[in-house]
């Protein structure tokens, strides 16, 4: 997002802070099942990268095993890449998709 | 097999002579395969340096452009970081700050990945039948030290991150 701040010179209408741009959350980033990896690791590492509970995280990991694949976080198509490399680092399988 | 436990703030663990040529091993030939090694069509390689974006070729490709060497880096430094913290030949103990877990964990974890691609590791293997088909096969063959070994790193890797967590 670029433009110039515009000089205030009246009250403005507070923006709603809790709304994103649909293009920034158009993408997710999606962790795959690996026959490999251990339960317990790809927990730790959904806790590690991205700050989840451990309930969240280990819900997260059971979605991979179970279902083969979950959503791990959605948002701005590079900030995606940018969480795929980090699971990917820890060897984890990951990939980016749009929403 | 040695285990890791918590003292204080490290992950302490001592190893016996074979472990300690087995680990030299295994991280030696991942900072080989990183290295000189290095071949985008090697199966391995393809699981460590996963597509981000299998459906289109084109962008995985750019966005590799930017990504592979820090990922690359990363890899053989807790390759690394496995090599530094190894005692003598001989045996001895192994004792990890919270950032040497970490990196051998990760380090843990991509011998395992390379190793589980080489031996057709699937979601239906069951290592213990494996090894037991292994063993009535050949009892001396490559196929069994390595499913060891795999089974072995995984035991080595649950047990470091025990302990870090604990």
């Amino acid at each position: 997002m670029g433009g110039m701040a515009a000089p205030q010179v009246a009250p403005v209408e507070a923006p709603d802070t809790q709304e994103v741009p649909v293009a920034d959350r158009a993408w997710v980033t999606i962790v795959w099942d690996d026959p490999v990896n251990l339960m317990s690791y790809v927990t730790w590492v959904f806790q590690k990268l991205f700050g989840y509970s451990h309930e969240k995280a280990e819900k997260l990991m059971l979605d991979v095993h179970n279902k083969g694949k979950a959503v791990v976080s959605s948002g701005a198509r590079e900030r995606m890449e940018h969480d795929a490399s980090q699971l990917h680092a820890y060897g984890l399988w990951a990939t980016v998709d749009r929403a | 097999m040695s285990t890791f436990r918590r003292q204080g703030d490290h992950c302490v663990a001592t190893f016996a002579a074979d472990e300690v040529r087995v680990l030299r091993k295994v991280a030696s030939e991942v900072v080989g395969l990183l290295t000189d090694g290095f071949d985008h069509t090697d199966p391995v390689v393809g699981r460590l340096f996963p597509d981000t974006y299998p459906e289109n070729p084109g962008d995985s490709a750019e966005l590799r452009q930017y990504t592979e060497g820090d990922l690359k880096t990363g890899k053989i430094d807790q390759a690394g970081a496995v090599l530094a913290a190894l005692p003598p030949v001989t045996g001895g103990e192994v004792r990890l700050d919270g950032e040497a877990a970490e990196a051998w964990l990760r380090a843990l974890n991509d011998a395992r990945l390379a190793m589980g691609v080489r031996l057709d590791i699937s979601a239906d293997t069951d290592l213990g039948d494996e090894l037991d088909d292994a063993v009535l096969h050949d009892p001396t063959s490559t196929r069994v030290f390595q499913l060891s070994v795999y089974a072995y790193l995984g035991y080595l890797q649950e047990s470091l991150l025990t302990a870090l967590i604990d």
